[in-house]
């Protein structure tokens, strides 16, 4: 599609402002996710969205689709079944040795080649590494809109994609809509959605779409990748309890309060922004929308104020105990459980009794 | 060699405040810096620079204001400044923005040298959307390198380079041509104190400023509000939780029994959650 055909009707307003969808993306139809996979291997986040883009579909009355890319046709195969258990009715498979790892240009061409194809109306990708390399390439490609890092998606009274994310520094949040282009792109970041349940025996359709790209037209090469041998993102995403302290622990030392608890319940430890800028933890441990978001059982925040962009981050958490010495902080509008304590006091006292309870109900059991 | 720095001046988002009572953001005598990603990537083109030969651009697209960034950006040693200024701009979404850009970096090309390397921070404080960059590459027909944490070699006069880049689960090494841009991780490196050569210099420094049709921009709708196909509904402020925190907390207590009383508050919260603990926790 050329850019020229893209452009929507001639107009004085601002692109955004027109309610008419031009003539030539009314064909756009469907919800689409692209899948994240490591040989077969399917990135939360990929099947996070597939939980969200299934309501989307159902609001919409469409299909819901997943884009797989890889280079092993067995394995495309493999992680489409797992899709559609996860909700998708159908399956893109790219199939290409050019895929074997993520690069950009082959992902790009492979997925606007299929958008191009088959016009879904809106696209998602994980707020990965690789899902906003690819998705800025993507939507640029398209000339279309895209909004990074949303906390929650909506199909607004006219049908359109209601994208609503931080902004101003996590400040506030504001809703996106993309009206005249298609596809209306959003990336989300993991766990900012639950997994879905997953529906053993559910299948879907696949439709195969070559690549046409030979590797000597791929200038990026792969000379190596060395594996983390410790995924901190993941686990710390992923945990079931997380301890996390701000500033009011007040110095670097005091911050080991923290981990000691965190060791005592098995957990993961992390802190909020300020703690990174001061160099107490590193960025992989920042908990909020520029850091990680969490989804754990039980999240502990000790010393924190709680302002918004850290509750972004945190308010999938299922029980949230706040510790603070301010009454009035915003931590206690959104936490569960709340101790008016100075955390420097109060942490080593919960750590003995979380201790002591249960090493006896250990023995007992 | 010719290398552009693309930085983005941005209000201290450590200090703003939003209006408890209206919800507006507090702006006022809020202070602007340069993005503290675009720094890794400014240092980063000096030591290119340093290693290879060559110049240095920044070039930012802003406000008249913006200049300081960018005469700030002159005192750690950069060559040349360019400011992209025009009310065409106001409102540019991502899209937007990285067409104003590129346009800016061709006419940089035409003006001052191609550039072989393109760099930018790996987002911003402000926007955190780490679109821009992506975005200026496509249109531009660089190779994209983005998060990376380490330019292993480069290699001017073979068109190479080899950099590190953090993937997912694992570091990349990737090896492309030039002309490519770059976005640089965080932490890879610490800005430089500037010489006071450099200092005086960029206080001289006259800065080079184009408005759109400076920069050769003729399609002046696909710039700012016009060209941005993202548009803002609504800006508000999270809802308040209709379950309140369930306070607990006793003047007399002593720490032992409110963290007695907290463990309990837990367990009843959520009774399964010490099986799981009991199961899975670290030993006493």
């Amino acid at each position: 599609m050329t850019e020229a055909e893209k452009k929507p009707p001639a107009s004085s307003g601002r692109a955004g402002t027109r309610k008419e969808l031009p003539e030539h993306f009314k064909a756009y139809k469907n919800v689409w996710v692209v899948i994240e996979s490591e040989m077969g291997a399917i990135h939360p986040v990929s099947l996070e969205l597939l939980g969200e883009g299934r309501k989307l579909a159902d609001k919409r009355g469409v299909e819901l689709a997943g884009v797989v890319l890889g280079s092993d046709r067995a394995t495309n195969a493999a992680v489409a079944a797992a899709i559609f258990e996860h909700g998708a009715d159908r399956a893109y498979i790219v199939a290409d040795p050019a895929l074997e790892h993520y690069r950009n240009e082959a992902y790009t061409k492979a997925v606007t080649d299929i958008v191009n194809t088959y016009k879904p109306e809106i696209l998602l990708l994980g707020a990965t590494n690789l899902g906003r390399d690819l998705a800025g390439s993507v939507a640029t490609t398209l000339l279309t809109g895209l909004t990074a890092d949303c906390t929650e998606l909506a199909i607004d009274e006219e049908g359109s994609l209601a994208a609503t994310r931080p902004t101003f520094g996590g400040s506030l949040l504001c809703t996106i809509l993309t009206l005249n282009y298609r596809p209306q792109m959003a990336t989300v970041r993991p766990r900012v959605f639950a997994l879905p349940a997953r529906e053993p025996g559910r299948t879907g359709q696949i439709i195969e779409h070559p690549l046409n790209l030979a590797e000597d037209d791929i200038i990026t090469k792969v000379v190596q990748f060395v594996a983390d041998r410790h995924s901190d993102e993941v686990q710390l995403a992923y945990a079931d309890i997380v301890v996390a302290g701000g500033l009011g622990l007040r110095s670097m030392e005091n911050f080991q309060l923290v981990k000691n608890l965190a060791a005592v319940l098995g957990a993961e430890y992390g802190g909020s922004r300020p703690l990174v800028q001061k160099g107490w933890i590193s960025s992989d441990r920042q908990i909020g929308q520029t850091g990680k978001t969490i989804r754990p059982k039980l999240y502990i925040a000790a010393g924190i104020s709680g302002a918004i962009q850290h509750r972004v981050g945190v308010e999938g958490a299922d029980t949230i105990l706040a510790i603070n010495t301010d009454p009035n902080a915003p931590i206690f509008q959104f936490a569960h459980l709340g101790v008016i304590a100075d955390a420097i006091e109060f942490l080593p006292a919960l750590t003995e009794v979380f201790r002591a309870r249960l090493a006896v109900n250990r023995l007992a059991s | 060699m010719h290398i552009v720095v693309c930085i983005k001046q941005v209000p201290d988002s450590a200090q703003i405040r939003v209006h408890p009572v209206t919800n507006t953001i507090m702006r006022q005598g809020v202070p602007t810096i340069i993005n503290p990603y675009d720094l890794f990537a400014v240092e980063e083109a000096l030591r290119m620079r340093d290693k290879v030969g060559g110049t240095v651009t920044v070039l930012t697209m802003g406000p008249q204001a913006a200049e300081d960034a960018l005469r700030r950006a002159l005192t750690f040693g950069v060559d040349r400044a360019v400011l992209l200024t025009d009310r065409a701009f106001a409102g540019s979404d991502t899209l937007a923005t990285s067409f104003a850009l590129a346009a800016a970096l061709s006419k940089i090309g035409r003006e001052f040298g191609e550039p072989r390397v393109v760099f930018t921070g790996k987002q911003t404080i402000d926007g955190d959307t780490a679109q821009v960059g992506p975005g200026i590459a496509k249109r531009l027909k660089l190779n994209q390198l983005t998060y990376v944490a380490k330019i292993v070699a480069i290699k001017p006069a073979e068109g190479e380079i080899v950099v590190e880049r953090r993937a997912e689960g694992g570091m990349q090494t990737l090896s492309t041509k030039l002309p490519v841009l770059i976005t640089m991780l965080e932490g890879t490196n610490e800005i430089r104190r500037g010489t006071i050569d450099d200092a005086l210099r960029a206080s001289r420094q006259e800065i080079v400023t184009w408005s759109a049709a400076d920069a050769g921009i003729t399609e002046v709708a696909k710039c700012g509000l016009k060209g941005s196909p993202t548009i803002v509904k609504k800006v508000f402020a999270p809802p308040p939780r209709a379950e309140k925190a369930l306070q607990i907390a006793t003047a007399d207590q002593s720490m032992e029994e409110l963290a007695e009383a907290t463990t309990k508050a837990i367990f009843k919260r959520r009774p399964k959650l010490e099986e799981d603990l009991i199961r899975f926790s670290a030993g006493p």
